[in-house]
């Protein structure tokens, strides 16, 4: 269970200072797919930097599993809560091949067994040993991302968060991921958090969405408001339009929030 | 060719002579584009940007460019050499890049850039050029041209700079807009006002566009007409409205893969490659369901 209550945070001092998180509250619980979605700037990634311990000036109160965490996190922490980066390009080392990377987290852990569990995490991933002792320049987009989600499914976490882990990615290697990704999730019981700013991906992967805007959450939807279109906010009416397609009609209607 | 016709591609081929034996990157395509949008879709590495590319001749030169014909407004661009090229960029046809950050030049401001791209093709005064580069950085809805035109790329957000890429594309009054990927790197709401200023352009002035994307969904809603390209090839050419209806294989598993915000399956379905696509010439014209070949 992922507790958030009243999350500030402040970038850069006088002119240029930037409220980026403004009293951020959401609970998700335990096994739950949560996604939080806007568009860019809105502060929903850094949500996420602040849950897994990137950044710590923030002001607040984060729990997991009952667990009160501050500023520093210690090794137990990243056994349970582990990230997946939106680009899979920038995210795998160029130099390390796939074993190498997806050993470290076990070595920094001192798990033993690792070919067993590196075998095993591969396979879970849909990868076959082929693929074991490539570099990642040898991977095609898909593939990489397929690393990235063994390399944090390797520590048998229980919640995963997941930064736009498919903008990258074409439409068709979309699906594939987004199903591997619902498939672990159901199988291994996680708590996922999703960002994206896709609403389609995010209600397709989700159920209940938190919508951001301006560092703030504006509204909280189930994925069953969100096909009912019964929407509290303009924004997110705005947004589920947007993603309609084009529309002329609609467009002139848009305003800034 | 039909007058309203501005570009004619016939059997265009592209080769990238590489250690391993030549790269086939698009394979014998044939298309045309009159004053109206046309979409050209498909996955990363179909050959659609190198397509568009490749009209304007601004690939590599060790890349080996065979074609049939390409036409432009009765010229063959084929046989042009690279200064008569100059004269069609930018005033006949002009090309919007995916990623406006990298594709101004970082050191001066965006003001003097676009100012720079009219001198280039007109004729006119410095204080013209400036007061035609104000008057086209409020065409695309920026609000405040004069504090815009001093800013540096760097100190402007990804829609504006877009927009500024858009307007510098536009001031030579191109009569084909090659757009490659214009949005991708923009949020759902800002993506649909850019598209609706190049949309107005078109009906307005009557423009060409191409439109390079690979958002089906999107296409389908903004172009007349849409390309389906897969491993260089072109799969099908249909009416965008039409789209939907479509029974390639290939249009047919893209369209699938997209998650959807209403009734959705719990798992997407997967889009699987054939090998007979780029073999047999998918039957364009039997497609009942109003596909046609040009």
């Amino acid at each position: 269970m992922v507790e958030i209550e009243k999350l500030n945070i402040l970038f850069g001092t006088g002119t240029s200072k930037n409220h980026a998180l403004k009293d951020v509250s959401f609970t998700v619980n335990s096994n739950a797919f949560f996604g939080l979605v806007g568009e860019s700037g809105s502060g929903k990634s850094t949500v996420l930097n602040c849950i897994a311990g990137l950044l710590n000036q923030w002001t607040g109160k984060i729990t997991i599993n009952d667990e009160i965490q501050g500023s520093k996190r210690d090794s137990g922490f990243y056994k349970k809560v582990q990230m997946v980066f939106q680009d899979p390009y920038g995210s795998l080392h160029p130099r390390h091949t796939v074993d190498k990377t997806l050993k470290e987290p076990l070595k920094i852990h001192g798990l033993t067994q690792t070919n067993m569990r590196v075998e095993k995490v591969l396979a879970e991933v849909g990868l076959d040993n082929r693929f074991r002792f490539r570099y990642p320049h040898q991977l095609s987009g898909g593939q990489r991302q397929r690393v990235a989600v063994a390399r944090a499914l390797i520590l048998e976490p229980s919640i995963v968060l997941l930064d736009e882990p498919t903008s990258a990615l074409d439409v068709s290697i979309q699906a594939e991921v987004l199903n591997l990704l619902k498939k672990i999730g159901k199988e291994k019981k996680l708590t996922y958090i999703l960002v994206s700013h896709d609403l389609a991906v995010v209600s397709h992967m989700c159920d209940t969405i938190a919508v951001m805007n301006h560092g703030r959450i504006i509204e909280t939807v189930t994925k069953k408001q969100l096909e009912n279109e019964t929407f509290g906010h303009e924004y997110t009416k705005q947004l589920f339009l947007a993603s309609k397609g084009f529309n002329r009609d609609v467009i002139d209607l848009f305003m800034d929030f | 060719m039909k007058p309203q016709e501005l570009l004619m591609v016939k059997n265009l081929n592209v080769f990238f002579p590489s250690p391993k034996g030549d790269i086939h990157a698009v394979r014998n395509i044939s298309f045309s584009v009159g004053k109206n949008k046309v979409g050209i879709v498909g996955e990363s590495g179909s050959g659609k940007s190198v397509t568009g590319r490749a009209i304007l001749k601004l690939l590599p030169s060790h890349t080996r460019i065979r074609a049939d014909k390409i036409e432009f407004k009765g010229e063959n661009l084929l046989e042009k050499n690279e200064r008569e090229m100059r004269k069609i960029r930018g005033q006949g046809i002009s090309m919007v890049m995916q990623d406006p950050q990298y594709s101004l030049n970082p050191v001066r401001c965006v003001g003097r850039q676009i100012k720079e791209a009219y001198l280039a093709h007109r004729r006119v005064s410095k204080k013209e050029a400036r007061n035609k580069t104000l008057a086209m950085l409020e065409a695309v809805r920026i609000r405040d041209p004069e504090r815009v035109y001093k800013l540096y790329p760097h100190e402007v957000s990804g829609g504006m700079g877009q927009r500024i890429m858009i307007a510098m594309m536009l001031i030579p009054e191109p009569s084909l807009l090659i757009a490659d990927e214009p949005t991708s790197a923009l949020d759902v709401t800002v993506q649909l006002q850019v598209l609706a200023i190049l949309d107005d352009l078109v009906t307005q002035r009557g423009m060409g566009l191409i439109f390079i994307s690979h958002d089906l969904e999107l296409v389908s809603s903004f172009c007349d007409e849409v390309i389906i390209m897969y491993a260089g090839q072109i799969m099908e050419i249909c009416c965008a409205k039409d789209l939907h209806k479509s029974c390639h294989p290939y249009t047919r598993g893209l369209l699938n893969c997209l998650p959807k915000i209403q009734g959705n399956a719990e798992f997407l379905p997967i889009l699987n490659r054939d090998e007979a696509w780029l073999n047999a010439s998918w039957p364009n014209g039997s497609c009942p369901n109003g596909s046609f070949t040009k």
